[in-house]
């Protein structure tokens, strides 16, 4: 054996839900917003409320894929004093409340990462039950050190494309990654927007041509009908904004919580329909 | 003597210069410099990046452009600029009264000269004109005191370009004439109220709309940071400074200046000056950050005195950063040396022990600020101010060392034209309604 990680537990969950006919609806909340207790009721909330793979954000200083929802989230959980190992708690959170079911992937600038020590981050990612690693901000040719723990520990590894990335880039990217590609829908940060690019469907066609098996697609989807419509050509749907947006209001926790839940319920209604006949009409 | 502190500096670089026999230290090319530098950047950035890179390579070995780029020199900005000894100044190294006579002579790289009075202008003009080549209609910028912004803004006037210059909230409101004259030369100021709004928080929005306006803008980064090629081609775009200033210190002396010094922020015009002396191994450069309230004190961008190295804005090199990777916030009285992160070269030449990195503290600077004004006629940024005192330092080090006929070279990065209401207020100049009224 050369020691090289086959399996990915992402991948696994994607396939599943393939059988059954249906994309994932793959939910991002960061930690420690509004504080680390709160972060972890809110992401069972997502977990009991029909999210399939989460997202745990690292919230980080200088998030320059992020639009103003995620960074006033991060901004706010910082001021809370979250710390980078909170994220463990969280991703522990999802697996027992999922019952091992649901992978939790941590989504994390580098540096945060690089600071805390890239194999040690592996090793204790891995011993609270994540799942891997999206690197907003790490590309793979500067990834060997990530790469390598990611390997040692059997996490996934979940780069990023764009429309503007050239072939080469594709297949570069989907050789390197495992779990899925992570396709960016439109040029441009994290945010709610009206419509979803057009080039998502493009992109996400080109990607698994250069050689990526799954292929989820985030940025800019709010509703149900832009989740069906995505998941009609994606193996995944990514929300985020969406999610956060709802915590970031003035009402009571409860009711902040009901309203995460209502719209996870919305978005996985819309995942659920993305592929049955007739679509989301 | 008794000890010799220059021999292991020495050692690192020979070692250095032995693994890199093909290549001089001048001329270095990204995206590493050592184990710093790189692109660690969202992919949607990626194609932006090789676009710029191939154009630039394209452009280095182009005779029409450097051709149109020594006009733009010449005829539009003034260079080059003079080289101007300063005994006045130099005598206050021997004594704080400066009666003697300057054990040191001390000659300041004039690039307050430049039209729009500062470095700043030399790369802007450089990456404008490659923005003409890429065909691309739309230039961003960050700035923390406004010199680069205005800089970008009338290299954008000049060649018909859009611009949009992100300064942070606070920078707006503390450098309110700088903002009228961007938008005087037809640029569009945002205002950053996200963060800490400061520089740091200006390059992040530039980040965020370069990501979403890819295709038809470009971001005239205004350092030697960010993702390769920035740092290399910032560089080659300021290498001019040196060019000069070597050759005028040779006409002037005879011989090569014993030690170069500068003010380092993102640093780029400390590589402009140091890159002609890089591997001139009997030259020592010295690089001078803002020490603020002092290292202790916790409020400064002493980037090598409190940093360690880390990735922030695309490379990796030393970073004010705490126990989780976050960034800390910098603090220096002089906006231009106000970033918690430097150029990856800089971090290089520091851990091979090229060149050597001090910080000067607030007032130190302000100190060198006056005794500049008053001695030479010469009013300086308060960038520059910290390159000056640094030199006072260095200078008194070395005759408490016995060493004399020295040469120093100073670089004036820039003007204090910008500086006046703040070093007014440090100097009790204007008075408390005044002080107020800039709320
Ligand atoms: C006059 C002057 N000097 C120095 C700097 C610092 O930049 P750098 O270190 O890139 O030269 C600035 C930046 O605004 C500046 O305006």
């Amino acid at each position: 054996m050369s020691g090289t990680v086959t399996t990915s537990r992402t991948a696994a969950r994607l396939d599943e839900l393939a059988a059954v006919g249906r994309p994932a609806l793959v939910g991002y909340l960061p930690v420690g917003f509004p504080d680390v207790p709160r972060s972890i009721e809110a992401v069972s909330m997502m977990v009991d409320a029909g999210v399939d793979v989460v997202e745990v954000g690292v919230p980080y200083t200088d998030p320059v894929m992020d639009g103003p929802v995620i960074q006033r989230a991060a901004e706010a959980a910082l001021a809370g004093g979250a710390r980078v190992r909170d994220v463990l708690a969280v991703v522990e959170a999802v697996a027992d409340r999922s019952g091992g079911k649901i992978p939790a992937l941590v989504m994390s600038y580098y540096n945060p990462v690089l600071r805390y020590g890239v194999e040690a981050f592996a090793r204790d990612l891995a011993a609270a039950g994540g799942a891997g690693m999206i690197t907003p901000d790490l590309i793979p040719d500067e990834a060997q050190e990530w790469s390598a723990a990611a390997d040692e520990h059997a996490l996934d590894k979940v780069y990023l494309v764009a429309p503007s990335s050239t072939p080469d880039r594709l297949r570069l990217t989907a050789q390197a990654s495992r779990g899925f590609v992570y396709a960016a829908s439109t040029m441009g940060v994290t945010g709610a927007r009206e419509a979803v690019g057009q080039r998502a469907e493009e992109l996400v066609a080109h990607t698994r041509a250069a050689g990526a098996r799954h292929v989820c697609v985030g940025l800019g989807v709010s509703t149900g009908a832009q989740a069906a419509e995505v998941g009609r050509f994606a193996d995944g749907v990514i929300v985020g904004s969406a999610l956060v947006r709802t915590l970031l209001t003035d009402d009571p926790w409860a009711d902040r919580l009901d309203a995460l839940g209502r719209v996870t319920g919305e978005l996985a209604a819309g995942v659920a329909r993305a592929r049955t006949t007739g679509g989301d009409s | 003597m008794p000890e010799q502190p220059e021999q292991p500096v020495r050692d690192a670089l020979t070692e250095t210069l032995a693994h890199q026999v093909a290549e001089k230290l001048a001329d270095v090319q990204g995206p590493y410099f050592g184990q710093f530098g790189g692109r660690y950047v969202p992919e949607a950035l990626i194609a932006a990046l090789d676009e710029l890179e191939t154009e630039f390579r394209k452009a280095q070995g182009d005779p029409a452009f450097a051709a149109e780029l020594s006009r733009l020199h010449r005829d539009y900005t003034g260079r080059p600029s003079p080289v101007t000894e300063v005994p006045r100044f130099a005598a206050h190294i021997a004594d704080a009264d400066g009666d003697g006579t300057a054990p040191v002579r001390v000659f300041l790289k004039r690039e307050d000269l430049n039209h729009t009075g500062s470095h700043k202008i030399n790369n802007v003009l450089g990456q404008a004109l490659l923005v003409k080549r890429m065909g691309k209609t739309r230039v961003i910028a960050e700035t923390g005191a406004g010199q680069h912004g205005v800089a970008t803004a009338t290299a954008a006037a000049l060649l018909g370009l859009e611009c949009v210059v992100y300064m942070g909230e606070e920078d707006t409101r503390r450098q309110a004439l700088n903002v009228a004259r961007m938008e005087l030369l037809g640029a569009t100021v945002v205002p950053v109220s996200v963060g800490t709004r400061t520089l740091k928080d200006a390059i992040n929005e530039a980040l965020r709309d370069w990501v979403t306006n890819v295709d038809h803008t470009h971001y005239l980064l205004g350092t030697v940071t960010g993702p390769h090629p920035f740092p290399e081609m910032v560089r080659e775009f300021h290498r001019i400074i040196g060019e000069e200033a070597r050759e005028q210190v040779m006409e002037r002396v005879g011989r090569l200046p014993d030690a170069v010094m500068a003010c380092v922020g993102g640093g780029s015009n400390a590589l402009g000056l140091f890159n002609a002396f890089l591997d001139d191994a009997e030259v020592s450069l010295y690089g001078f950050e803002a020490g603020g309230e002092g290292i202790e004190s916790g409020r400064h961008a002493a980037r090598f005195s409190g940093g360690a190295p880390g990735v922030l804005h695309g490379a990796r090199s030393y970073l004010l950063q705490d126990d989780d990777g976050q960034t800390r916030p910098s603090h220096s009285v002089s906006a231009g040396l106000d970033y918690p992160s430097v150029g990856p070269a800089h971090s290089w030449l520091h851990d091979i022990g090229r060149a050597t990195y001090e910080p000067v503290t607030d007032s130190e600077a302000m100190e060198a600020f006056r005794l500049l004004c008053r001695t030479e006629g010469i009013i300086p940024a308060i960038e520059s101010a910290h390159a000056l005192a640094g030199a006072l330092r260095l200078g008194r080090r070395m005759v408490d060392e016995g060493r004399t006929d020295q040469v120093f070279l100073i670089n004036l990065s820039g003007r204090g034209d910008k500086d006046v209401a703040t070093a007014a207020r440090w100097f009790g100049l204007l008075d408390e309604d005044t002080t107020e009224g800039d709320r």
